[in-house]
């Protein structure tokens, strides 16, 4: 019983040890202790989607999760998906469909649309937006993310 | 908007996690997936002094059917009821309303037993259980009991738990006689509803589960009697009376009462449909 | 003024292509740089204890257990920072007669909203701050609130600024004609409306936040500030907390979305750079989510009564309306709190030919957050008072709005001239507009399918807006009135030794594309490969001097400071390629990197004159003083704003058994002047429509009768999301502006103005065959339900 745990953790193919307080929640933990800050904080209650990020494959609300939770997961953030290339054919549509203003939403959009695309989901515009639905954009009209998605099915498809 | 200290303790069995609940006397609080636990901490507006991880119980893990009763472990994630096949198979009305419960990311940690420990009025898991005649099988220090769903919900964030986890969800298998509706009403996709209702129909005989609309998950039994009579629909309507409808910023309680309506209308249109 | 045409035409032009961002890589990669991410030595974490009660007195406050809590560093009351802070008043001599009280970074004696900073407590980490402002002990003597702007001139409500006599900020009349005798001739049909606009708010998914470092070595403040107007900053920063302007340096890496909400003075903000010069070592304040929701500036939160004159066959003689609108405690600074209203006198049925005009505009204060400008400001009331009633009289005389529209706007050929309200316009396209609008939106096909689904009971609706935008301003919008806003712009080109640019420039960048855009037209002008420029913004150390972005002016004023730079810098450049070629100047050109002939032809690498110019210097003549570098500025001169115009249109369709609203589509044709990247411009449109829909149909924060924000929470006040929203299809009419040699007017806001009043028209249209109307925003379930109620009474 302890108001610090020592957890063990993989974080982008790295193994990570650490001792956190046990209210620090997973997107702080990444951004603080390991200086991962592409995760952003937008809410910290659960409906932004800006911290959302992957453990063990599955797309989580950073925020809702404590580090403490994390013990003994396997985590990856937006610079993992970037530099372990499974964002790529993402990165590339995005830009080229201009899928991002600021830039604040994009790595919690990008880890809901991978999850959308390495589900299978298809390019359907509607399936898109309800998939996407739980990330906020303040910035585009959304429909270029939902293009750039589309892009990525089709490509990969053909 | 930072949550206040706790301790946070991760027991490895069941009776384990009774005892620290025990031990700290309504001061603890167990975290299943923390999709509602989490922000209210966030907030301040829950400030327990430790949390009891569930994560490592087995027990309250693995979907299995055995004479005619689906048993899901209470820690079974949304994510895991949605692609499950003993569920889609058995429990049909589960898969058509998880896809309108919040989205992925909350889907993947969000558990069964979480939302129904937590009894949110306006969450769709509570009146799901109703409409499925659902038995919540609740363990104690001393003792295991079954609670119907029925009498489980007292009131808002208010169950029948007495020192007590949720460890799974007994739900009898859809027969050839059923047929399922759901419908919500939100304005937004994944967001708590105005008014929504969930509806088992077995033969000539209903039940329908209101949530969203009052202080918990609700089911009129006159209103299910109306059905069975297959009054006229504005007879049927009328029955909403009985509910004691909430009012928020979002939509006073005529509002929801005639939402609640629109709702078990649509349902039942697309039943028969 | 026109631009030479080989600036737009050249063969590695990039002005008008729709050249994907640079700046996309790094925030697709994880590796943006918002001020959250900033992490200094012995940094510390602020947090604030803030007023529970909209108004309130403070009797006392107990710092005590506080100061012993775990990690505190420092605690600051508003008396404390008093000390150190001098206090701003949010007025300006150009709006005649607005008042407002002086305004201390924490409250002083007097808590005047609910979530004024009351305490600061600084901490080794946020959330230590946060236990130690659970331990003050604050104790309020809660007074009467004034929360209802309507009620807020009355007689019996408590006035919040005891020494003004009355809760009136500003007020303002306007007149033009004879409004009276005009709705009084014969055959003048008279629509009346009144109109609800409801308090919405900026969301900028990164919350307003600062790093700040002070050395006292240097007597040196660093602020790392999310804002839009480093510049204006760095002159609040160094008056009022007493530091030389130019030991104020305000930088702004990324910026997570700001939309007018981050170009204010937050009392917070100055409360921690005072707390980083107390400490003398750095300080960060990051607004959580429930901060931003009680003390970002709101907007909007009109009442406006307005009716419209039009004779039977569709001529609009006039406008009459009272704009009331509630602008919380104090007028912000150093904007101030009158320009959205003064924004709805002056635009309200600006693309319209009308002779008579009367309007009256109120500012009252409130016991609620403050209101300030938002993007579009002002216009979502303009353009949906002015469409709203359009539509209503083109209902009551039986004629279609488009046809009615067609009638009244202002002909493309009657530039320039001036608005009813005095306004100075050109270079606008209403009609143009108009037209392509109704073309790539088949309106009657679209009418056609309306007239069937009605005959299933499926309501949808058609709504337009004809509309303007304020953008491009000139000094008259700030400047002259004393704000230490600057209008105009600079930019500087440096070639370097390798043949790249270097270009900084004073504008800033939220993510609209400012950078690509600047880059764009330096590549375009100048004459390199796009991939070539490296573009600096936000740094008051490093940028020119300038105002940065808001009003839509970063485009037609940066853009324009860059083109003439550019253009300066080449002409330097051609200058030392010619003699060292022994050719005239006249002769060459540069493209693609390399000086060449009129023929395009290669001469000489821009590489390797500069590493001429800058290591063998030998090899030049004496007299020659090669300068490759160039700074010039910009400011609009001829006219007080440059007005961007636009027509929209929304189809909807209204389910009449919950009220709810679906927007089918939208569809948006801007003339912003010439386009300087399409891809940016369009989404920037789409993300602008989909904010104006958030305000028709979702965002409205609520208010206790006591002034309790009552739904500070993402789950509860509602942004739009992807699911709900439509496709939206853009086109352009380019007309360039002649106050440049660019042509860019701004588009950032249109879709902001417009959205509002046309799906505010498209809903009342599908409501239009059960006899209701609705003109209260955000359109809600219950709203419509309660119209078609009453219409069915």
């Amino acid at each position: 019983m302890s108001r610090s745990i020592d957890i063990k953790l993989r974080v982008n193919g790295e193994n990570v040890s650490a001792t956190v307080p046990a209210r620090l929640n997973l997107v702080d933990f990444l951004r603080e202790e390991l200086c991962l800050t592409g995760s952003h904080v937008g809410c910290e209650h659960g409906v932004c989607g800006a911290c959302t990020l992957t453990v063990d494959g599955d797309t989580v609300r950073g925020c809702l999760m404590l580090a403490a939770q994390a013990n003994g997961k396997e985590i990856t953030t937006i610079e993992g998906l970037a530099d372990s290339g499974q964002s790529t054919a993402l990165q590339a549509a995005f830009t080229k469909r201009n899928a991002l203003q600021c830039g604040f939403c994009t790595p919690g959009m990008l880890a809901s649309a991978l999850g959308y695309v390495n589900a299978g989901g298809a390019a359907d515009r509607d399936a898109i937006r309800q998939h996407i639905s739980g990330n906020y954009c303040r910035c585009t009209g959304y429909q270029s993310i939902v293009d750039a998605i589309c892009d990525v099915i089709e490509e990969t498809r053909t | 908007m930072k949550a206040p200290d706790f301790d946070y303790l991760r027991p490895s069995s069941l009776d384990a996690a009774l005892a620290m609940l025990a031990e700290h006397d309504g001061e603890a609080m167990p975290l299943a997936g923390g999709q509602s636990l989490m922000p209210m901490m966030n907030f301040r507006v829950a400030a327990p002094e430790a949390l009891i991880d569930l994560a490592d119980l087995t027990e309250l893990r693995g979907i299995t059917v055995d004479a005619g009763t689906v048993r899901i472990g209470a820690m079974t994630r949304y994510a895991e009821l949605m692609s499950d096949a003993t569920v889609q198979a058995h429990i049909p009305l589960i898969g058509m309303a998880l896809p309108h419960i919040a989205h992925d990311a909350v889907r993947n940690r969000g558990t069964i037993g979480g939302s129904l420990a937590l009894a949110d009025p306006a969450a769709e898991m509570p009146a799901l259980m109703l409409a499925l005649d659902a038995s919540i099988e609740v363990t104690g220090p001393d003792a295991t009991r079954m609670i119907k769903a029925d009498d489980f919900f007292l009131g808002m964030f208010e169950t029948a738990l007495d020192g007590e986890l949720i460890t799974a969800i007994h739900v009898p298998v859809a027969t050839p006689a059923q047929r399922f509706g759901f419908h919500e009403l939100t304005q937004r996709h994944g967001d708590y509803a105005l008014a929504g209702v969930a509806i088992a129909q077995t033969d000539d005989s209903y039940r329908a589960a209101f949530f969203g609309v009052a202080d918990r998950a609700t089911r009129v039994p006159e209103l299910e009697a109306a059905l069975k009579r297959q009054d006229d629909m504005k007879v049927v309507l009328t029955y909403l009376d009985q509910i004691d409808f909430t009012d928020d910023l979002k939509a006073n309680h005529t509002t929801r009462q005639r939402l609640a309506g629109v709702a078990l209308t649509r349902t039942l249109k697309g039943m028969t449909a | 003024m026109t631009g030479p045409a080989h600036i737009f035409d050249k063969p590695n032009r990039y002005i008008g292509k729709p050249e994907p961002r640079a700046d996309a890589a790094r925030l697709l990669q994880g590796r943006g740089r918002f001020v959250d991410d900033e992490k200094l030595p012995r940094m510390v974490h602020a947090a604030f204890v803030r007023s529970p009660h909209a108004h309130a007195k403070i009797l006392s406050i107990d710092t005590e257990d506080a100061r012993t809590s775990t990690g505190v560093i420092a605690i600051y009351t508003g008396a404390d920072l008093a000390e150190h802070v001098t206090p701003y008043v949010g007025t300006l001599t150009h709006m005649a007669g607005l008042r407002s009280a002086p305004q201390h970074p924490l409250a002083m004696d007097v808590a005047r909203w609910q979530g004024e900073p009351i305490v600061m407590v600084v901490a080794t980490s946020r959330a230590l701050a946060e236990d130690a402002c659970e331990l003050v002990d604050v104790d309020y003597d809660e007074l009467p609130a004034a929360v209802d702007s309507e009620t807020a001139l009355d007689a019996d409500t408590p006035v919040i600024h005891p020494e003004f006599g009355s809760n009136l900020a500003w007020e303002r009349d306007v007149i033009a004609g004879d409004i009276d005798a005009a709705f009084a001739a014969p055959g003048v049909h008279v629509v009346e409306r009144e109109f609800r606009f409801g308090r919405h708010t900026g969301v900028t998914l990164e919350s307003r936040g600062t790093l700040c470092d002070y050395d006292p070595s240097e007597d040196q403040l660093t602020v790392y500030y999310s804002g839009q107007a480093p510049h204006m900053m760095q002159v609040i920063f160094s008056k009022h907390l007493g530091l030389p302007e130019e030991n104020v340096r305000v930088i702004s890496n990324d910026v997570g979305g700001s939309f007018g909400i981050k170009i204010h003075t937050y009392g917070d903000e100055i409360a921690t750079a005072a707390a980083a010069k107390l400490l003398r070592r750095p300080v960060k304040f990051i607004a959580d989510r429930f901060e931003s929701f009680v003390t970002d500036i709101h907007a909007r939160d009109h009442i406006v009564k307005a009716k419209m004159g039009i004779t039977g066959a569709g001529t609009i003689v006039g406008i009459d309306f009272d704009d009331l609108t509630g602008i919380g405690p104090f007028s912000m600074y150093p904007r101030t709190s009158a320009i959205e209203c003064n924004q709805v006198l002056n635009l309200t049925g600006a693309p319209y030919v009308m002779e008579n005009y009367r309007a009256k505009g109120r500012v009252v204060f409130q016991n609620k957050t403050l209101m300030c400008q938002y993007r579009a400001v002002g216009h979502p009331i303009a353009m949906a008072i002015a469409d709203g009633l359009l539509e209503d009289a083109a209902r009551k005389i039986g004629m279609d709005p488009v046809a009615l529209r067609e009638l009244n706007l202002m002909a493309d050929d009657s530039y320039p001239r001036t608005s009813a309200t005095g306004m100075k316009l050109d270079d606008l396209s209403h009609k143009r507009a108009l037209r392509k609008l109704t073309e790539i939106m088949d309106y009657q096909g679209l009418r056609a399918d309306q007239t069937e689904a009605r005959k299933d009971g499926i309501y949808r609706g058609i709504g337009f807006v004809s509309m303007v935008e304020v953008t491009n301003p000139s000094p008259m919008f700030y400047g002259i009135g004393g704000a230490p806003i600057a209008s105009q712009d600079g930019a500087t080109l440096r070639l370097d030794a390798g043949g790249a640019l270097h270009v900084s420039s004073s504008i800033t960048e939220q993510g609209q594309g400012t950078n690509a855009i600047l880059a764009q037209v330096a590549a375009g002008v100048f004459g390199v490969d796009l991939n070539r420029v490296k573009v600096t913004t936000g740094d008051t150390a490093t940028t020119p001097y300038g105002g940065g972005t808001w009003a839509s002016r970063g485009a037609g004023i940066g853009g324009e400071a860059m083109l003439l730079a550019a253009q300066a810098l080449k002409d330097q450049v051609l200058e030392v390629a010619g003699v060292m070629l022994q050719t005239g100047v006249e002769k060459l050109d540069i493209r693609d990197g390399a000086v060449t002939d009129l023929e395009g032809n290669e001469r000489l690498p821009l590489a390797d004159l500069a590493r001429t110019v800058y290591y063998r210097g030998n090899e030049l003549p004496n007299d020659l003083n090669p300068e490759l570098i160039a700074t010039r500025h910009y400011r609009v001169t001829d006219f007080p704003f440059v007005f961007t115009n636009g027509a929209m249109a929304a189809h909807v369709e209204v389910d009449t058994a919950t009220g709810f609203v679906k927007v089918l589509h939208f569809w948006a044709v801007e003339d912003c002047g010439r386009v300087i990247n399409p891809l940016l411009v369009d989404e920037q449109i789409r993300g602008g429509v989909v904010q104006g829909i958030g305000g028709a149909l979702y965002e409205e924060c609520h208010y206790s009768p006591d002034g309790q924000f009552m739904n500070a929470t993402m789950a509860d006040y509602m942004v739009p999301m992807a699911s709900e929203m439509p496709d939206i299809t853009i086109a352009h009419i380019e007309t360039p502006t002649k106050t440049s040699v660019l042509g860019a007017k701004g588009a950032g806001e249109a879709g902001t103005g417009g959205a509002p009043a046309a799906i505010l028209n498209a809903v009342n249209d599908a409501l239009s065959p059960m006899g209701a109307s609705i003109w209260q925003m955000p359109m809600t379930p219950e709203r419509i339900l309660t119209v078609l109620d009453k219409a069915a009474e």
